[in-house]
């Protein structure tokens, strides 16, 4: 549960965002990034942007976790 | 990426052929375990080169005791428990706040603003947040409870299970079990935390600490920067994850959990009672401490479900080495929580176990 999701800040107001990462969205707070701008690639945990990250490490990161999200629906098949 | 890939795996081989002896490496977070996993890592490693699974992952971690404060503040009619998907099927005393959902007041939350949310939205309910987590997610626990102070949002209060990584690491070099020869550290931990933070067991305790992200390429690369350090003889501290890990980690997120926090003796499933490991929220915001609301004093439980995760959690035995492992303990019917956890080692085990032998 550690894991943190790299995504897009896409809009921003104060320490509120929203964010997009593979085309989901969803809100965002920057209290603990407070430099970030608008258009920033960012790692969420727990509603929370904890550190910047580039584009490359991002793309990395979706990758894996849409391969460890197909995993978890074939294992749910195979488990019933 | 191949010639990557293969110059860490020649690194190993080398180094683990040099050493001549069995090496134990262990990863110390979940999310690296499923990678490991996932991958197929084990199987293109020596044979004397041992991964352990560590007590890097939060749900494992938490004391059958906390989940027993949990359901029993969840029997309380005024009370909303709002809670980390992660935690709902781990099982207690008396079942788990899945078991519970039927008849109390249980919300699957994504962050501690959503708690915080819900207690806004629901002023004649105490809402109560089971915060659980290492260093990663607790910096979002202290925002909520900053905000919680400053809004005066009264019918809010959490009940805090954070727990700080080192201490447990150390814990584990200095009593429970020698066998373990270095550690591979968590990623997202220590972009908050930093990895200067594991400078004390590379300096005073003489294991390798590398940091590495969740890709394979990362993990395989801090495997090697283990063994070249480990033959070589010389420990340092590394991190191969430099894109988002400083040495320093995010000093933001760390005055924020010190101002709403402070470390105290906690408990954590098999491995007992750890010096200063767990965080207490400090008496400025007493008032939103569910332990002091619902004048709850944490005393250890004893397991009798003959579940071995505390051996598991220190890396002494392989999860198939426990006695339920596939026989009552199933990804279906999990008896405790490494196998409840989608990032437990046992559940990592049983999954992959069905495709390869690890
Ligand atoms: S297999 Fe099940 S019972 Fe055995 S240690 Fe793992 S979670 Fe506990």
């Amino acid at each position: 549960m550690c894991l943190a999701i790299p995504a897009r800040i896409v809009e921003l107001e104060g320490d509120k965002a929203v964010v997009d990462a593979m085309g989901n969205r969803w809100k965002a707070k920057t209290t603990l990034l407070p430099e970030v701008k608008l258009g920033d690639l960012v790692l969420i945990h727990a509603g929370f942007a904890i550190s910047t990250i580039d584009e490359e490490e991002a793309k990395k990161t979706w990758q894996l976790i849409a391969e460890i999200n197909d995993f978890n629906e074939t294992q749910n098949k195979i488990s019933g | 990426m191949l010639d990557r890939i293969n110059k860490a795996q020649n690194m190993i081989e080398t180094a683990c052929k040099k050493l001549g002896k069995q090496i134990n490496i262990m990863e110390v977070c979940g999310t690296h375990t499923v990678s490991i996993f996932r991958n197929g890592i084990r199987t293109i490693l020596p044979d004397n080169l041992k991964l352990l699974s560590g007590p890097g992952c939060p749900v494992c971690v938490t004391d059958q005791s906390y989940i027993d404060n949990v359901l029993q503040i969840a029997d309380n009619k005024d009370c909303l428990i709002a809670t980390y998907g992660d935690m709902i099927r781990v099982p207690g005393k008396g079942g788990s706040l899945e078991t519970k959902q039927t008849t109390a007041n249980v919300k699957i939350v994504l962050s501690s603003e959503d708690a915080l949310q819900l207690a806004k939205d629901n002023p004649d309910k105490t809402v109560v947040f089971i915060a659980v987590g290492f260093e990663t997610t607790t910096p979002a626990t202290a925002v909520a409870i900053k905000e919680a102070h400053a809004d005066s949002v009264d019918n809010f209060c959490v009940l805090s299970g954070h727990k700080l990584v080192v201490p447990a690491m150390k814990a584990l070099v200095s009593t429970k079990n020698d066998h373990i020869d270095a550690f591979l550290c968590p990623g997202h931990v220590s972009v908050i935390i930093g990895y200067n933070s594991y400078k004390e067991i590379v300096e005073d305790y003489g294991r390798p600490c590398v940091v590495a992200g969740f890709e394979p390429i990362q993990i395989i690369e801090g495997l090697a920067e283990i063994c070249r350090q480990l033959a070589d003889g010389k420990t340092k501290l590394e991190s191969v994850y430099s894109a988002v890990v400083t040495a320093e980690g995010n000093t933001i997120a760390q005055k924020i959990i010190e101002e709403c926090f402070e470390p105290a003796d906690g408990y954590w499933r098999g491995l007992g009672e750890i010096e200063k490991s767990t965080l207490k929220i400090k008496d400025k915001y007493s008032k939103f401490d569910a332990l002091k609301r619902f004048d709850i004093t944490e005393t250890p439980v004893e397991d009798t479900s003959g579940c071995q995760c505390g051996e598991v959690l220190c890396g002494l035995i392989d999860p198939p080495q426990c006695k339920l492992f596939g026989k009552t303990c199933t990804i279906n019917t999990p008896i405790g929580p490494c196998m409840v956890s989608s990032e437990g080692a046992c559940a990592a085990w049983y999954k992959y176990s069905l495709k390869e032998k690890p």
